[in-house]
């Protein structure tokens, strides 16, 4: 999960980085509110999870709350790169005399943490890391040992910080790499980090990914997650624990087991070509276990998507045989009974395929087709679509 | 021959008490597989009891720690099965064990705790500078050397031995390749796991393919995101003389979602189907558009030989 920059801003601070003031608004009225209570100049933020905001017109200086009132009410609905902007921070204004780059990050290449630091912060840092990278420090972090006071010192001695700055450059990625590993984070962020006029260190602008796998242990997480940015039917298979993701198009697809779904969406796509170019609907995975149930919940889910006409159901039977699946599928349909109006195209593989093909032939259920073949059930999915 | 796994693997269960453990404790042995015991710090002392391929009932022992059930089993080789929050836990002691080879079925394991025990892993090097334990996983289905051992969740009886090798990110995508590929066979196949970080790699797998007399070609799938299928290409180039087919799943992937494993996602211009399909195809290997089409390419290569 990819935080907003006042989320990241608030974890910074629960954790002792050096940071601002800085409060998020959803109106205009919130944001001079905010304004007043920072007092002086603030800058009003677009919170929005894509970069290139300040290019889009989506930070402006005010220096009155009223300002920052007018600046909230142009930037609050802004579409910023195809994404609405549905808050503003109102930050405290800075005084900036220098701009620094400071990131660590999970290196999945090396199978290990990776710190950047950069003297030259501020722009794009895929631009510098192209056009001057000697100007990029870049240190390997070892996950067991974590980001210490020694390895901030061989940080900062790499990127080149001035002798007098150093030292407090240092304890500040002490604690980012605090945030880092105390919240399961697999990037922390922050461009710019700066030196102020009076000589102090800040972060100043924040990025945080998190690691879903963690939440169990990161209780606080849940709170951070944007519930008005879900899609209704991904919040829907959330709920039932199903592995969902909606793709435009008109063929809905069920699988078992991530690679196979992948791999079903691209079959679909390609069969798609010769039948009027329609589309996988979605992605779900089931899972190895496919019971009668969660075969249900997913067919419900699918068949909750306007934009679907006709559904494929791919299943390779493993541990679990496809005669249980086939049984699934017959049982999901009477579970759904009315609800099931779609034509399900249904190929399976596997152990026990001929029981499993038999138990879906005898049931003779008016709206299931079977396939042999993944390629020819996808053809045959993408044509009931096609024609529906 | 077969790579990493053999008949003589003596095998090891962590959390073989737990529902999954004892599910799959059950199935390994009933294929074959040499379970010589399991570990259970809680259930020290107890003992599980299976039916074995022979149809004899085996009481395997529970021990209080991996250590002791490798001094008293002479174990080599662990599967993991505890859930997410004490997987790292589990690992690591398996690696100070001296394990040589450790499965790590869990599924949802924070990345951070793949990495520590990863880098744990690579502290602990032999006399010769030799990792000592290898890694497969996490979130895997692990790894077969058919008719000889099965460590992980491969269903048993969808191919027999043959003479192919295969590695995956996959789970349900390999079983879906051996199937298509049985009348051929394999030699080994070993499932890597589809999250950010991993113990062995696909380099790792194709490496020890080329090395083993009695692989003669390796199939390859790959998945959307990182650059694990690149590095393999330019590993073929310059070390792989068997033929090699690829498969690369997650053409339709959008940007910026992930697709069911942690790893798989396309970010930015990086990690996307297409990239990694024309990196393997630059490397000589030829790349199936559909799984069906990647097990036709391999045996068209297999029919000369």
């Amino acid at each position: 999960m990819d935080l907003f920059e006042y989320q990241a801003r608030d974890l910074f601070e629960k954790h002792g980085v050096p940071v601002l003031q800085g409060i998020v608004a959803s109106t205009p009225e919130e944001a001079k509110a905010a304004a007043e209570k920072i007092g002086g100049v603030t800058v009003v933020k677009a919170q929005v999870k894509v970069g290139g905001r300040g290019k889009a017109g989506g930070v402006k200086v005010a220096k009155t709350a009223d300002e920052a009132f007018e600046y909230a009410q142009q930037i609050l609905g802004m579409d910023i790169k195809g994404h609405t902007v549905n808050r503003v921070m109102i930050a405290q204004g800075a005084d900036i005399a220098e701009e620094y780059y400071f990131s660590i990050l999970l290196d999945r290449s090396n199978r290990t943490y990776l710190a950047m630091c950069s003297v030259e912060g501020g722009m794009d840092i895929e631009t510098l890391a192209k056009e001057r990278p000697e100007a990029l420090a870049k240190v390997e972090v070892n996950p067991a040992k974590g980001l210490d006071a020694e390895k901030a010192q061989e940080i900062v001695e790499a990127a080149g910080f001035a002798a007098d700055i150093k030292d407090q450059v240092a304890e500040v990625l002490v604690t980012l790499g605090e945030v880092f590993d105390k919240e399961d984070a697999t990037l922390v962020e922050v461009n710019p980090l700066v030196k102020t006029g009076d000589g102090k260190i800040l972060a100043l602008d924040g990025k945080i990914s998190l690691d879903d796998n963690a939440d169990f242990r990161q209780k606080d997480h849940e709170a951070l997650v944007d519930k008005s940015a879900e899609n209704p039917l991904e919040a829907k298979a959330k709920e039932n624990d199903l592995n969902y993701v909606k793709l435009d198009g008109e063929v809905g697809i069920i699988g078992n087991g991530a690679g196979l779904v992948m791999s079903t969406l691209d079959v679909v796509a390609y069969a798609g070509e010769n039948h009027g170019n329609v589309k996988p609907a979605n992605f779900l995975d089931i899972g190895g276990g496919a019971s009668a149930e969660v075969m249900a919940n997913g067919l419900d889910v699918i068949l909750n998507d306007e934009q679907v006409k006709s559904v494929f159901v791919n299943v390779f039977g493993g541990i679990t045989a496809c005669d249980a699946v086939a049984n699934g599928i017959v049982k999901a349909l009477e579970i759904l009974g009315d609800k099931a109006t779609k034509p399900l195209v249904v190929r399976l593989d596997g152990n026990n395929v001929e029981e499993g093909r038999k138990i879906l032939n005898d049931a003779n259920h008016p709206l299931v087709h079977q396939a042999d073949t993944m390629d020819s059930g996808a053809d045959k999915a993408a044509e009931l679509a096609h024609n529906a | 021959m077969s790579i990493f796994l053999n008949k003589d693997s003596k095998v090891i269960v962590q959390g073989i008490t737990g529902g999954e453990g004892s599910k799959h404790t059950a199935r390994m042995l009933a294929y074959g597989t040499n379970i010589v015991g399991g570990v259970n710090a809680r259930k020290a002392g107890t003992t599980v009891t299976h039916t074995n391929k022979e149809g004899n009932e085996v009481e395997l022992d529970v021990f209080g720690s991996v250590s002791e059930a490798v001094e008293k089993t002479g174990a080599n080789v662990s599967i993991v099965f505890v859930p997410p929050a004490f997987t790292k836990d589990a690992v690591i002691e398996a690696i100070d064990a001296e394990v040589p080879l450790v499965v790590v079925i869990t599924e949802g394991v924070p990345v951070q705790d793949s990495a520590e025990f990863w880098a744990h892993a690579k502290s602990k090097t032999d006399a010769n500078g030799k990792q000592i334990t290898r890694i497969i996983g996490p979130n895997c289905p692990g790894i077969i050397s058919p008719e000889q051992s099965n460590v992980g969740i491969t269903p048993g009886n969808i191919t027999g031995k043959g003479k192919l090798g295969l590695v995956s990110k996959s789970g349900t995508l390999t079983y879906q390749m051996m199937y298509e590929l049985r009348d051929l066979g394999f030699t080994t196949a070993i499932g890597i796991g589809g999250d950010p970080i991993i113990g062995t790699t696909h380099i790792d797998a194709l490496e020890a393919f080329e090395a083993d007399p009695e692989t003669e070609g390796i199939v390859m799938i790959g998945e959307i995101g990182g650059d694990a299928e690149e590095r393999a290409a330019e590993f073929i180039k310059a070390n792989v003389t068997k033929p090699v087919v690829g498969y690369v799943a997650g053409f339709t992937a959008p940007e910026g979602k992930t697709m069911g494993h942690a790893g798989a996602i396309v970010s930015g211009s990086s990690g996307t189907a297409q990239a990694k399909k024309e990196a393997l195809e630059a490397a000589g290997v030829k790349v199936g558009k559909t799984p069906s089409e990647a097990a036709q390419l391999m045996r068209e290569l297999m029919a000369g030989k």
